[in-house]
């Protein structure tokens, strides 16, 4: 496929990077990336998929925007308050990029659709904000080989692993269960700074790029962890589990499981690790 | 021998630890680790180890950079200067 001279001149500072070039252009043009959830790091994410010409984006998200929303999901504006997130991300990523298709799913995955909605994407990002979701991913994109880029953010901290099914770690070789009910911070009870999403969901950005690109080293093994206060980025390794629950040869979960929705239980006042 | 490490607090326990995010902590292995925090900042134990006394399946512990499960878990050894990282599995895009 050859690029327009538009294409030539909007993309013209990264296809003069070493690792890009036309031909990396063009696969980041012919791409298809899945965003799960369009919120604190789905938003950024996104954005910056859309602005480097990625050819087609999945956004998956079940809920309407809220004015509490914009400090950090930038995706969407004021105007936006009230329509369903994926209708606003559409729009927003429409007006940024024409090279890129949006395709939304206004719906909470589950067990029952999860495959069906991974299975046309060549990566698979999780921006989702709950436990039940997480899980489901991780061992919906193991049992389909999709690679993912997991992330996950809490107060100033941010945590950020991808997962080659078949190659290396998943989600479970790291926590091998959920937290049960009641156990961690609730959705509303954390609190997040807005620019700690920002640079977790942009980092998720740049490995879904390097993995369209092929090149560089990918977080595939090891577990980034940010830390917005003091400034810090730190690696720890994360090896293969041989007895984990569902990448290992002898897997316990071997069909995907629909977990209980915390946030909507009450029955925890503390809901700090417990 | 005992050792003197620091140890790395995440946020979600930061409440127990009085905001702070690092700590220091004397002991030989990580199971004494536990006991001494738990000494210094009571209410401790309970978040990080189970009915069973075993470490919770969602919180990790790394010496340096290294998982304990991967090494010889709650035995894992200490040695002066060792830094200790505990990380929660966290969820958040936060709606």
């Amino acid at each position: 496929m050859a690029l327009t001279n538009e294409q030539i001149d909007r993309y013209s500072r990264q296809i003069i990077l070493p690792n890009v070039g036309g031909k990396g252009q063009d696969k980041i043009l012919k791409s298809k990336v899945l965003v799960i959830g369009t919120g604190g790091l789905g938003a950024p994410c996104s954005f910056y998929l859309a602005a480097a010409g990625v050819g087609k984006i999945g956004l998956v998200d079940s809920d309407k925007v809220e004015l509490n929303n914009l400090q950090r999901q930038i995706v969407h504006t004021t105007l936006d308050v009230g329509i369903p997130k994926v209708e606003s991300g559409k729009k927003r990523l429409n007006a940024l990029n024409p090279d890129t298709e949006v395709v939304t799913y206004n719906l909470r995955l589950d067990s029952g659709n999860i495959l069906d909605v991974i299975k046309d994407y060549d990566i698979v990002v999780d921006g989702s904000d709950n436990f039940p979701t997480r899980y489901l991913v991780n061992d919906a994109c193991v049992i389909a080989k999709k690679p993912l880029v997991h992330a996950g953010i809490f107060r100033y901290d941010g945590q950020i692993m991808t997962i080659l099914p078949g190659k290396g770690p998943c989600y479970r070789c790291l926590f091998p269960e959920p937290p049960p009910a009641g156990a961690v911070p609730s959705c509303q009870e954390g609190g997040i700074l807005g620019a700690v999403a920002g640079v977790l969901g942009v980092l998720q950005a740049n490995e879904a790029l390097k993995f369209i690109l092929q090149s560089g080293e990918l977080l595939s093994g090891r577990l980034l962890i940010f830390n917005a206060s003091d400034a810090s980025f730190r690696t720890v390794k994360v090896p293969k589990d041989k007895d984990c629950p569902v990448c290992s040869e002898h897997p316990t979960v071997t069909k995907l499981i629909d977990y209980q929705e915390f946030c909507s239980l009450k029955q925890n006042k503390d809901c700090s690790i417990k | 021998m005992m050792a003197k490490v620091k140890v790395r607090i995440p946020a979600p326990l930061q409440k127990i630890t009085q905001n702070k995010q690092e700590v220091i902590a004397e002991a030989k292995n990580i199971k004494e680790l536990i006991l001494d925090l738990e000494k210094q900042f009571p209410g401790m134990k309970d978040r990080l180890l189970d009915e069973s006394g075993k470490i919770r399946r969602f919180i990790n512990f790394y010496v340096n950079d290294e998982d304990i499960r991967f090494l010889k878990q709650d035995e894992t050894q200490l040695v002066e200067g060792s830094e200790v990282s505990i990380i929660p599995a966290i969820a958040g895009g936060l709606k």
